[in-house]
């Protein structure tokens, strides 16, 4: 198991962000996380790397215990995320972005080394010819490739993607799902937070399902999108309650 | 030749840093190598506030507390104890940066407004401390015996080594600055300045890393504090840390590009230039503390990256040398 996560719970005065969640994940799947907005997955990322104590619980990684461990820590253990509103390092060039999460990330290179992987990285996800721009120069779809590259070039084991699809265009979505694929065949574990539901159980080889931050379904793509909880879950949303449904045929 | 390419805009800022030192050495005119020392202190003292504002992204309004504790430390050492004024300039850097180095570990967990509200409380406190410590001579302050520059072959002597000492801080700092921001750990200290929390999740270590990026930034300011005193020939509270002062050195690195190697020494270089016309000028004399306030603003409202930064996005072929 590269990750546990042990009853996790995170308060935030009194809204109960994430309830009691359990799991556990094994080296070399994509987990997708699922939830209607608010139901705490972003929040569940922040717990995981860091950014955010939890109230309760434990979280073990690669074997070691890392509740209470900061994020730079996490980074430095082979952790990489991406966020859902992006976060450029705007007046940094794109290369230059991706350098840092070389040089400071897992293996921690220098800055001649970390140049070299930077390259191979944008040329992995394909934002080559803007090595040299300004960061605050891209569009939001090659904002989200860059917050993927900067992730890829710590070298991580585990990657957490926070809703890396939203806002892409269909030709966009079909890119990045094949990026998301290469990751995993380079041995890489990841979760996956998504709204778009054909391609979240398309690449997923399970589904975790969380609702007002409690864990309420949990399985392959196919158990998840016929389990009654979850289509209820959905309902408030019944054209999302559709496109689960879309999904998993 | 290809490595001198790499580091063309050290090269640019280290020849204009000579140019201005050689014209008082070629003219061995006094007058105008007063003019130069101020310079060239003001092109010290805003590369080493760059290093803190500029690539870290942390606005510290009162830098000159370490100017000021560094002539202290610096004329304790050369009055009371005796020392020579490399010894004391030794001492005085190193103060600085011990207390860069503990203000770093407290101050700089504020953000933004806070922390730069912070910093001026911590001069006002050192300056308020200082006024009442006797061995410093309380609110008098110290001054120096002449007796003391015939060290260095009489008083003339020791003012053309000082303009000599000052010119070779001005280019160790201005090599500094070009080696941070070339660095590994520049490169930290930018995505700091860029983004704290997207930098962290990263794995920059950006509490160390501010702390350092601060203690360097110290220490120059240190260094050429004891310069100035020694020169100077006196040192008392209200000359010491001079508020205004520490924000002129902002003003200086905003004019020029914030985070640039060639900003704060062209900005420096351009603010002491125009403030020499605003005190001669009958006019201007008594307002140009108000002047200053208006460039900052004009350069905040239309060139917020400064003059370097806006030649280097208006000429980016040129930006080998605008660094
Ligand atoms: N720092 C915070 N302080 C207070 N409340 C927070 C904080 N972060 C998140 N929350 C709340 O916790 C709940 C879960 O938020 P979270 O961002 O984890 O949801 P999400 O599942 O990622 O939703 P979305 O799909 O919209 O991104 C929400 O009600 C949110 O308002
Ligand atoms: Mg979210």
């Amino acid at each position: 198991m590269i990750l546990q996560i042990q009853g996790v719970s995170k308060n935030f005065g009194g809204l109960q962000a994430l309830q009691n969640v359990t799991f556990d994940l094994p080296e070399g799947q994509i987990l997708g996380l699922i939830g209607p907005n608010g139901a705490g997955k972003t929040t569940l990322f922040n717990v995981i790397n860091g950014v955010y104590l939890p109230s309760k619980g434990r979280i073990i990684f690669q074997g070691e215990d890392v509740t209470h461990r900061n994020t730079t820590y996490m980074a430095h253990k082979g952790l990489a995320r991406t966020h859902q509103i992006v976060k450029p390092l705007n007046d940094m060039t794109v290369l230059e972005n991706v350098m840092v999460g070389a040089c400071f990330g897992r293996e921690g290179h220098g800055l001649a080394q970390a140049r070299k992987i930077a390259h191979e990285v944008l040329e992995f996800i394909g934002l080559s010819e803007r090595a040299d721009q300004l960061a605050s120069s891209l569009n939001v779809a090659q904002k989200k490739r860059l917050e993927m590259a900067r992730a890829l070039a710590s070298r991580p084991y585990l990657l957490l993607l926070d809703e890396v699809l939203a806002g892409l265009n269909p030709s966009e979505i079909d890119h990045m799902v094949d990026v998301v694929k290469r990751i995993r065949e380079q041995g890489i574990t990841i979760i996956m937070i998504e709204h778009v539901m054909h391609a979240i159980m398309n690449v997923s080889d399970r589904i975790l399902v969380l609702d007002y931050g409690q864990q309420i379904a949990e399985g392959s793509p196919e158990e998840v999108s016929n389990n009654p909880k979850v289509i209820e879950a959905y309902l408030g949303d019944p054209k999302l309650a559709q496109r689960l449904m879309e999904g998993a045929e | 030749m290809n490595t001198l390419r790499n580091h063309l805009g050290l090269i640019a800022s280290l020849v204009i840093v000579v140019l201005i030192g050689l014209g008082p050495i070629v003219s061995q005119n006094a007058a105008s190598r007063e003019v130069a020392f101020t310079v060239l202190r003001a092109i010290a003292l805003a590369s080493g506030l760059n290093i803190l504002l500029g690539y870290t992204g942390y606005v510290s309004f009162g830098h000159i507390v370490f100017f000021g504790l560094g002539g202290y430390i610096g004329l304790y050492m050369i009055t009371a104890q005796g020392q020579s004024l490399w010894v004391a300039m030794l001492l005085a850097g190193l103060s600085s940066a011990i207390l860069a180095f503990l203000l770093g570990k407290s101050i700089l967990r504020l953000r933004g407004a806070y922390f730069a509200l912070a910093t001026i409380g911590v001069n006002e406190a050192v300056r308020a401390f200082i006024n009442n410590f006797e061995p410093f001579g309380g609110p008098i302050g110290m001054s120096v015996n002449f007796g003391v520059y015939q060290k260095y072959g009489g008083a003339m002597q020791a003012l053309n080594m000082s303009f000599y000492v000052m010119l070779a801080l001005t280019i160790v700092v201005v090599i500094m600055s070009y080696l941070v921001k070339t660095s590994k750990f520049g490169l930290g200290l930018l995505a700091i300045r860029e983004d704290e929390d997207a930098a962290e999740v990263m794995g920059v270590p950006a509490p160390d890393s501010k702390t350092w990026a601060y203690v360097l930034s110290a220490i120059i300011p240190g260094m050429v504090g004891a310069l100035f005193f020694f020169k100077n020939g006196s040192i008392e509270p209200a000359e010491a840390f001079p508020l205004h002062t520490s924000i002129e050195m902002i003003v200086m690195v905003m004019l020029g590009g914030q985070g640039t190697v060639l900003g704060p020494l062209l900005g420096a270089a351009g603010y002491q230039r125009l403030r020499g016309l605003l005190l001669i000028n009958p006019l201007f004399k008594n307002i140009q503390l108000a002047v200053s306030g208006v460039v900052l603003l004009i350069v905040i409202l239309f060139i917020p990256a400064g003059v370097v930064g806006w030649l280097r996005r208006r000429w980016p072929q040129w930006r080998r040398v605008l660094q």
